[in-house]
């Protein structure tokens, strides 16, 4: 498992890391925790001609607030997002989906931002991303620009970013008081998605006032599931809604084929897991 | 002198005196080793399954920095003379292709080597692989066994004119050994027919293969992380024609090996060649992927199975009809692997009539070998689920008919239809303990609950009574098998001037705690601290003689050999002692490593005589000065360990997704040298087993590319995945060795999958589900509940 031979720089800053990037051109690729370079390359699937290792960007790391938004650093690992005060209180959602990124071992190298931009339609971190209409913060050469989630997932590990550009910061709305449930479902513990279920609502007396559905490995993106979320606001909080509302999970979706699943059986999923993250979140 | 009470060593649960080197890594694994001026080679492999190699370009990977040669066929084995050797013909007629060192004209499995690269560092051999163009003439592809026997199938290997191996068949009316299958279940009550698969695996041990060869010198000394350095040292000398007494093999600390070690690996033998050729050490080690690929896979059989039985439930026949792929090329023993079944699928029941008949197959697959049970775990899940089914159609509870139909204890030894004597057992005992540790009564009750209240998470109970055979073997039995070699087993001792003692095994431990079990065995033999017990093994050189560690043998074969060699150092200390004490040999006793003279306080200890020995200054005339012995303990039959375990299984039927709830295991391994091994190896065994149940499959694409090359395709459960064990033991012991020992290496990997498998088809048999295909993914088990309710 020896990587192609590849330049390696090491940043101590985001401007420094643009200009690394700038001059590598193309076929540079960007090392965060390295949960999903470090097999890529080792296995030869990739041999970028340098590797820029964000480890050592000190201003990439922690969660702070601005306002009704938090702003996650890239290079923020899973485990401190997991601990993190803030999220527990504004990104129930975002909390309960990190919690079930594979294992400790992982969540300790492991990056928000490097999960979010390796966009593995698998990957548990988008579709909360997408459901709780967040905004992704790019930094290039011209400077930084600001695109919301729904455009910044393409296509199968494909975004926005362009060669030369770094996700430097996840801008999370908050969610304060929302109940959120993630639902994951796969073949082992420590596997990817074969189909999960992103939720959370927000609940007004008996009813549901609000709701963010979004569904993780049921196309090339993650998907909102805008059907599920219109059967659910304004309806009471109860079981038939619930019912109701599932129905709608598999409704857009364009789900890949692998040895786990077909498409059939992974919309059949689709709509279970989101009776059931639903029930979950409602309580 | 002190006089104490000694507690038995064996049967205490030591903590195992090897494992602090093995856990932490700082040992001697194959990889480790640096040898001044050593090469490292990598192996260029095919991408396609079946190919005619039409031309292989080296020139730019020769020049690649770094870069010392680049061989393919041509150049290592110009007369295309050697052969990559089987050891198990099982047929006189048998059709075997040879299996070159690296493809010569043409590939047969996506993963042969096509070329090797030899340079001056790992990552630079890496690089060159690149550079090496093949171009390649595709042949048409054949994967599926029934398909390859087809009229006009495309032919693996077109110079045999056939893809079927050998046919092997076994008939109780021909042996005398019972009645004849198609006339009793003519006349039988009831006569059930099931088809199973049992999917291909990847003994996924812990450390890849690798291997180091240095030429430097007298010998030919080669590393390699393998589970039979001196089969392999026999084997290398015959195929590359190298004189074996300058051969030495070493299989330093290896990192498992569950039967994925038990080969003659091409790479081994180019490593030797090259080492040769350039008169330099080299290295050869392979990635995970490589080893997913090229390592031999286990598995991999087509079961067609009918059993017959009265109304009453007393099974009448077993008729087994096995396709088993071979995949590409014949392993080592791989084609014997489904005969090791053939003694197995009447497991533990009295049945009056049984036909067996296994036809092997080759497809351009990965080849498959012996893995963890080989042979014994496909034929157990057969029956097992067979007794399953004949239960649920005579509509009785699977427990009763297991009752009536297995052998009671007060029967044996009993000779079963099979022709295998079994010495010992007790099915009763540990069917009780296993019910009573489970909870049956209440589980059973649970399921009737759950199933009339139609819950959409549904509750199974699976049951496996298992025996298997162990202790590989009776060498005359193994003859009769046309196995090439025997089963016997060596053993060494010396005892050294300090007192300290010396054991050699030619078991060859690749992690199952030799060192502990073996230091408890002699500690006790001797009379000697368990601390003063050193285990050589692994080394051709000081273990000069073995036949190394597969088929739970190692301690109820080469664990006998220590005992007898042990008798044997006894047995010459005692003149000594009686010469040193003054006294009549007869009038001493031997006990906790004092030679006593009866009557008397007067003693001497076994190690005082060594340092006597030593020194030789005053020994009996005509002795020589030596306490040392050696031992080869060939056995007399296999050995029986058997057990009863109870899986209970919850499948959430909108999801397919199954979650083992509880799971039982009480295993009769005779007497446990140390219960403490015994139980990892029940957990890591069971690990196993319900990995194949739920987890774990090797696929290969339409094409047959291995779609499963990695560990995020192929599915190892981690212990988030399982249940916590509850592990129990009954302990009847051997009749057949002096320990009393069974063996215990297989025993849970054998029973638990029939076990997971009956569970979760009892928790689903109400909604018209009979079987689910293995690995049992929720698709699978939700397509089972699609099918079966329509």
């Amino acid at each position: 498992m020896i990587p192609a031979p590849f330049d390696y720089v090491a940043p101590s800053t985001v401007d420094e890391a643009i200009s690394a990037l700038s001059e590598a051109g193309e076929d540079a690729k960007v090392l965060a925790g390295g949960q999903s370079l470090l097999p890529v390359l080792r296995m030869r699937l990739a041999a970028p001609s340098t590797v820029v290792d964000l480890g050592k960007i000190a201003e990439l790391r922690g969660v702070r607030e601005d306002g009704d938004t938090l702003v996650v650093g890239a290079m923020t690992t899973h485990y401190d997002v997991q601990r993190d005060p803030l999220i527990a209180e504004h990104a129930a959602l975002v909390r309960a989906a990190t919690d079930t990124v594979a294992d400790p071992q992982i969540r300790h190298r492991g990056t928000f931002g490097g999960a979010i931009a390796h966009a593995d339609p698998a990957g548990d971190l988008l579709a909360p991303v997408l459901a709780l209409d967040c905004e992704l913060v790019l930094a290039g050469p011209g400077g930084r620009r600001t695109v919301p989630a729904g455009e910044f997932f393409q296509d199968l590990f494909t975004t926005a970013l362009a060669p030369d550009e770094l996700l430097v910061e996840v801008r999370v709305p908050k969610h304060t008081g929302w109940h959120a449930h993630y639902e994951k479902f796969n073949r082992v513990a420590q596997a990817w998605s074969m189909v999960a279920v992103a939720v959370t609502v927000r609940t007004d007396g008996g009813g549901i006032a609000e709701a963010r559905v979004a569904l993780t490995n049921m196309g090339a993106t993650p998907v909102r599931a805008t059907a599920v979320e219109a059967a659910l606001v304004g309806a009471p909080a109860s079981a038939d809604t619930v019912r109701a509302a599932a129905e709608h999970a598999a409704e857009g979706t364009n789900p890949a084929v692998d040895g786990n699943a077909d498409a059939e059986f992974r919309k059949h999923l689709a709509r279970v897991l989101t009776g059931r993250a639903l029930t979950a979140a409602i309580g | 002198m002190m006089t104490a009470t000694v507690e038995p060593e064996v049967g205490k649960s030591r903590r195992r005196k090897e494992d602090e080197r093995l856990v932490t890594g700082r040992t001697r694994w194959t990889d480790n080793l640096a040898l001044p001026g050593m090469l490292h080679l990598a192996v260029l492999r095919s991408p396609l399954a079946h190919a005619k190699i039409v031309s292989i370009d080296t020139a730019e990977a020769k020049s690649a920095p770094g870069v010392i040669a680049v061989y393919t066929a041509k150049d290592l084995d110009p007369d295309g003379s050697i052969g990559m050797p089987c050891a198990w013909p099982i047929t006189p007629d048998m059709a075997a292709p040879r299996r070159p060192v690296l493809a010569d004209g043409q590939v047969n499995f996506a993963g042969e080597g096509v070329a090797v690269v030899v340079a001056r560092s790992a990552a630079e051999a890496r690089d060159a692989l690149d550079k090496i163009d093949v171009d390649y003439d595709e042949l048409p592809v054949v994967l599926d066994m029934e398909a390859a026997l087809a009229e006009g199938a495309p032919l693996v290997h077109e110079e045999l004119g056939s893809n079927r191996n050998a046919v092997w068949a076994f008939d109780s009316a021909e042996a005398g050994t019972g009645g004849e299958v198609d006339a009793a279940l003519s006349t039988s009550d009831v006569v059930v027919k099931r088809r199973f698969r049992q999917q291909r695996l990847v003994p996924a041990f812990m450390e890849p293969r690798a291997c180091v060869v240095d030429p430097t010198g007298p010998h030919l000394t080669m590393w390699s992380a393998t589970q039979i350095p001196h089969i392999l040292k026999t084997m290398a000398a015959l195929t590359l024609g190298l004189p074996e007494h300058r051969l030495r093999v070493i299989a330093p600390d290896v990192g498992g090996g569950f039967g994925g070690k038990i080969g003659v690996l091409p790479e081994e033998m180019m490593s030797l060649l090259v080492a040769n050729k350039l008169g330099k050490p080299v290295k050869w080690n392979e990635t995970r992927s490589e080893t997913m690929l090229a390592a031999h896979h286990g598995r991999d059989q087509i079961q067609d199975i009918t059993i017959g039985a009265n109304a009453d439930g007393t099974v009448t026949a077993l008729k087994v009809e096995l396709l088993a792929g071979l995949g590409a090329y014949n392993g080592l023993v791989g084609p014997g692997v489904p005969i090791l079944g053939a003694f197995m699928f009447n497991a533990i029941y009295k049945i009056p009539a049984y036909h067996f008949a296994c036809t092997n197959v080759y497809t351009n697959t990965t080849l498959t070998d012996a893995y963890r049970g080989a042979g014994r775990p496909e034929a157990t899940f057969a029956i097992e689920r067979m007794m399953d089914e004949l239960a649920a159609e005579l509509h009785v509870d699977p427990l009763r008919i297991r009752e009536r139909n297995w052998i009671a204890h007060e029967e044996f030894p009993y000779t079963t239809v099979a022709g295998l004597t079994y010495d010992s057992g007790n099915y009763e005992a540990a069917t009780e303990k296993a019910k009573e540790l489970f909870d049956y009564d209440g589980l059973r009750a649970e399921q009737e609950k759950r199933r009339a209240a139609g819950e959409t998470v549904q509750l199974g109970i699976g049951i496996s009574t298992f025996t298997e055979m162990c202790g590989l073997a009776p060498s005359r039995v193994l003859g009769s098998l046309s196995y090439g070699a025997g089963g016997w087993e060596h053993a060494g001792i010396r005892m050294l001037p300090t007192g300290k003692v010396e054991v050699i095994t030619g078991a060859s431990a690749h992690g199952q705690g030799h060192e502990t079990a073996w230091s408890q065995i002699v500690a006790d033999q001797l009379g000697v601290a368990f601390e003063d017990v050193e285990v050589l093994h692994g080394d051709t050189q000081s273990s000069h003689k073995g036949l190394d560690t597969y088929g739970s043998r190692s301690l109820v074969v080469g664990g006998i050999a220590i005992v007898k060699a042990a008798e044997k150092v006894i047995a010459k200390a005692r003149p000594i002692a009686a010469h040193l004490l003054e006294c009549a040999e007869d009038d001493l006793e031997f006990a906790a490593g004092k030679f006593t003279v009866k009557g008397t306080g007067t003693a001497t200890t076994i190690q005082d005589v060594a340092l006597a020995v030593f020194a030789a200054h005053n020994l009996p005339d005509g002795v020589e000065p030596s306490l040392d012995a050696d031992a080869t303990f060939d056995p007399e039959n296999f050995s029986f360990p058997h057990g009863t375990h109870l899986c209970a299984a919850e499948v959430d039927t909108e999801t397919g997704r199954i979650r083992l709830r509880t799971y039982v295991c009480v295993d009769d391994v005779g007497v446990a040298v140390n219960p403490l091994i015994v139980e990892g190896q029940v957990h890591g065994g069971l690990a196993q087993g319900i990995a194949q149940a739920l987890f774990e499959e090797a696929v290969h694409d339409e094409g047959g590319t291995l779609t499963t090359g990695t560990f995020a395709d192929y599915l190892l459960p981690s212990a988030a995945d399982l249940p916590s064990f509850t592990t129990a033991r009954t302990e009847t012991p051997s009749t057949t060795n002096p320990l009393g020992a069974k063996g215990v290496g297989e025993a849970g990997t054998i029973a638990s999958t029939p076990a997971v498998v009956n569970a979760v088809v009892d928790a689903l048999r109400h909604l018209g589900v009979r079987d689910v295909e293995m690995p049992m993914s929720p698709m699978r088990v939700w397509r089972a509940i699609q099918g079966g309710a329509r």
